[in-house]
C-alpha cells in the first residue's frame, strides 16, 4: 500500500495500482466509501451512498482473473439525473423520490463495463436548474475550500465530491454550464463534450437541444482517459453523432508550440472579479510561455447569449418536464380528478426554481408570445453559433474565465434569479453553439477561492482541448492543490 | 414591469401547475423582471437569420427496424404510485353514463 490515501490518488494514478494489482477493487471502494461517509455531514455531496452495490461489484471484480479493463474497479460517483438500474435516481427533486429507474444510462453502462463501480449519487440544482447547489431538495452542498460558500451548479455535488477526495471522479451534466462552472468553484476539470459526443440515453432531460454529460476529475490526463470510454455514438440516442472516437490520451503529450489561442475581448470587461482578472493574465503568460500565440477575437453577440439561453432552455425544460404528472413515478398528490391530481402533484412535487422556470418557459412558448420569444431567440442562437465559427477560422481554441467570480455564499443569489443567471456569462454561449469545453483551476482569490480557466474548441476538437489543458497542467500546480476546510 | 397576476395564473394553468397566492405576487414580480432582461433580443434585426434549433445538424437518423427486448410490465410499474394488475391507476377520467 502506498503512503499517499487512496482516495488523493488521481484516477489514473489508482487504475496503475488496481491493474497491477497493487490494490483490490474492494480496497479502493472502501477507501472512498469511507471518505464520503466522513466528509458528507459537512458537505452533502453525496444524496445516495451505494455501499452494498458497490461492495458486491468489487467483489465481483476481484473475482475475475483479468484485470486490464480500462476503469478496472474505480470508485466513481454519478450526478443524481443520470439513470443508474435501481439506484435512486432523484434529480434532486421532491417530484422524484423514490425513484429507481428500471434501466441504466448509456454511459452508466459503458463505464460499469469498463471497470468502475459507482458508490454514489451526487447532489445537484433540482433538475439542474441552478448555479449553487443550493436549489436541491436535500439542502445544499458546501464548497469543500469554503464551508460557508457555494460549490457551484448544478453540478455542485458531483465537484465538491471530486475536489474533496470522496472519489475518482464524478460524471455531471452541462446544460449552461452545470460540469464547467462548478469545477471551477471546487478547482477541479470538468468537460462540456461537444454536443452528440455522449449519449444523452438516461440522462433525465432539462433542455435537449444544450444537454451533454460530462466528466469532473482530478486533472486533465483523468478527462481524456475517461472519455475514451463514454464517448461515441449510441443507436438509443438519435442526436448522438456517428464521428469515431479518438485516442483521447494520445493528444496528452503532443507539443502545443505554434498554436494559436484566441482571447475574445468582449469577456475581459465589468464585473470581472480582479482576482478572476489576475489569474487569467497569469494564465495566458503560461501559454505565451509554451510558444502559443494569444491573439484577441471577437464573440460580438456575447451580451445576448444570457437572454437567449434562457428562453431556450426555459421553453425545452416546460416540455420536458410535462411528463411529472404523478402517473407512473414519483410523487402523487391527491385529487379526485386528474387535473387535481397532475397539479397538486407538480405543485407539491417542484421547488420553486423549477416552478419559476416552468412559468417562463411555458409563457414564452405561448400563443401570441412565441414569435417574441422564443422564435427570434431560435435566430439569436444562429447569430451566436457563426461568432464561433468565425472565431475559429484564425485561432483552434479559445480562452476565457469559467466564472466571472470565485465561489459566492451561500444564500446570496438565491432569491434572485438574474444575478444568478451572470454568473453563467462565459459557459452559456457554448452550449448554444453546441462545441466543447474543457474547465480547469488556473488560480485562487484570497481565502483560498477557486478560480478556473474554460477552453473553448471547434465541434468534435476535444482532442484540442486535452492538449492545450495538460501542457498547462504540466506547467502549473494549481490542479495538485488540495482544499482543507473540512479540516479546520 | 411586473407580469399580471392573472397572467401567471394563466400560464401556470397551461402548464397544470398548482401556485399559492404567494407564489404567484413573487414570480409575477420576478418574471416581469426576466422578461424586460430577455426582451434585449428585440434589438437584434434577425430578419435574413435562419433559426437554429440544434447545436449540431442532423437529419433522417434512421435504425433499422427490428425487434429488441421491451422492458418488462413489473419493472415499468415499480414505481408506480398506484396500480391495479398490470395498470397504472389513477383517478376516475369519465362520469357513470
Amino acid at each position: 500500500m502506498p503512503d499517499t490515501p487512496l482516495t488523493s490518488l488521481t484516477a489514473h494514478a489508482l487504475l496503475d495500482l488496481l491493474h497491477g494489482g497493487d490494490v483490490t477493487p474492494t480496497e479502493a471502494v472502501t477507501a472512498s466509501l469511507r471518505r464520503i461517509r466522513a466528509l458528507n455531514p459537512m458537505l452533502n455531496a453525496v444524496i445516495a451512498i451505494e455501499e452494498e452495490r458497490a461492495l458486491a461489484r468489487a467483489k465481483a471484480l476481484a473475482a475475475t482473473p483479468d484485470r486490464s479493463s480500462p476503469l478496472f474497479g474505480l470508485p466513481i460517483l454519478m450526478k443524481a439525473n443520470i439513470c443508474v438500474a435501481g439506484v435512486p435516481t432523484t434529480c434532486a427533486s421532491r417530484i422524484l423520490q423514490g425513484f429507481r429507474p428500471p434501466y441504466s444510462a448509456t454511459v452508466v453502462e459503458r463505464l460499469e463495463q469498463a471497470g468502475a463501480i459507482i458508490v454514489g449519487m451526487a447532489n445537484m440544482d433540482e433538475f439542474a436548474f441552478g448555479s449553487s447547489c443550493e436549489t436541491s431538495c436535500e439542502g445544499p452542498t458546501r464548497n469543500p475550500w469554503d464551508l460557508e460558500r457555494i460549490p457551484g451548479g448544478s453540478s455542485g455535488g458531483s465537484a465538491a465530491a471530486v475536489a474533496a477526495d470522496m472519489a475518482a471522479l464524478a460524471f455531471g451534466s452541462d446544460t449552461g454550464g452545470s460540469i464547467r462552472q462548478p469545477a471551477a468553484m471546487c478547482s477541479v476539470v470538468g468537460l462540456k463534450p461537444t454536443y452528440g459526443r455522449l449519449s444523452r440515453y438516461g440522462l433525465i432531460a432539462f433542455a435537449s437541444s444544450l444537454d451533454q454529460i460530462g466528466p469532473i476529475t482530478k486533472d486533465v490526463e483523468d478527462t481524456a482517459l475517461v472519455m475514451e470510454v463514454v464517448a461515441g455514438l449510441d443507436p438509443r440516442d438519435s442526436t448522438s453523432a456517428s464521428v469515431p472516437t479518438p485516442a483521447y490520451r494520445a493528444a496528452l503529450h503532443r507539443p502545443v508550440k505554434g498554436l494559436k489561442v484566441g482571447v475574445p475581448k468582449e469577456y475581459f470587461v465589468g464585473g470581472l472579479d480582479p482576482s478572476v482578472d489576475q489569474a487569467m493574465r497569469q494564465a495566458l503568460t503560461v501559454f505565451r510561455q509554451l510558444g502559443v500565440t494569444v491573439q484577441e477575437v471577437s464573440l460580438p453577440h456575447t451580451e445576448y447569449a444570457i437572454p437567449t439561453y434562457y428562453i431556450i432552455a426555459t421553453a425545452e425544460a416546460s416540455s420536458n418536464l410535462a411528463r411529472f404528472d404523478g402517473v407512473r413515478y414519483g410523487w402523487r398528490a391527491s385529487g379526485t380528478t386528474v387535473p387535481e391530481m397532475v397539479e397538486g402533484t407538480r405543485g407539491e412535487g417542484f421547488g420553486a426554481e423549477a416552478k419559476r422556470r416552468i412559468i417562463l418557459g411555458t409563457y414564452v412558448l405561448s400563443h401570441g408570445y412565441y414569435d417574441a420569444y422564443y422564435a427570434k431567440a431560435l435566430k439569436v442562437r444562429t447569430l451566436i453559433q457563426r461568432d464561433f465559427h468565425t472565431a475559429f477560422e484564425s485561432c483552434q481554441a479559445i480562452v476565457t474565465p469559467t466564472a466571472p467570480t470565485p465561489p459566492f455564499r451561500l444564500g446570496e443569489k438565491l432569491d434572485d434569479p438574474l444575478a444568478m443567471y451572470l454568473s453563467d456569462i462565459f459557459t452559456i454561449s457554448v452550449n448554444l453553439a453546441g462545441v466543447p469545453a474543457l474547465a480547469l483551476p488556473c488560480g485562487f482569490a484570497p481565502g483560498q477561492l477557486p478560480i478556473g480557466m474554460q477552453l473553448i474548441a471547434p465541434p468534435f476538437g476535444e482532442e484540442i482541448l486535452f492538449q492545450l489543458g495538460a501542457a498547462f497542467q504540466q506547467e502549473t500546480e494549481w490542479h495538485r492543490r488540495k482544499p482543507t476546510a473540512m479540516d479546520r | 414591469m411586473a407580469l399580471a397576476a392573472d397572467q401567471v395564473r394563466y400560464v401556470a394553468a397551461l402548464a397544470r401547475l398548482a401556485l399559492t397566492d404567494e407564489e404567484v405576487a413573487r414570480f409575477a414580480a420576478q418574471l416581469g423582471d426576466i422578461l424586460a432582461y430577455v426582451g434585449q433580443l428585440q434589438r437584434l434585426d434577425t430578419e435574413q437569420v435562419p433559426p437554429t434549433s440544434h447545436a449540431i445538424p442532423m437529419t433522417n437518423v434512421f435504425r433499422d427496424d427490428e425487434i429488441t427486448a421491451s422492458l418488462p410490465v413489473e419493472a415499468a410499474l415499480a414505481n408506480a404510485p398506484q396500480r391495479k394488475g398490470s395498470f397504472f391507476k389513477v383517478p376516475r377520467v369519465l362520469e357513470d353514463a
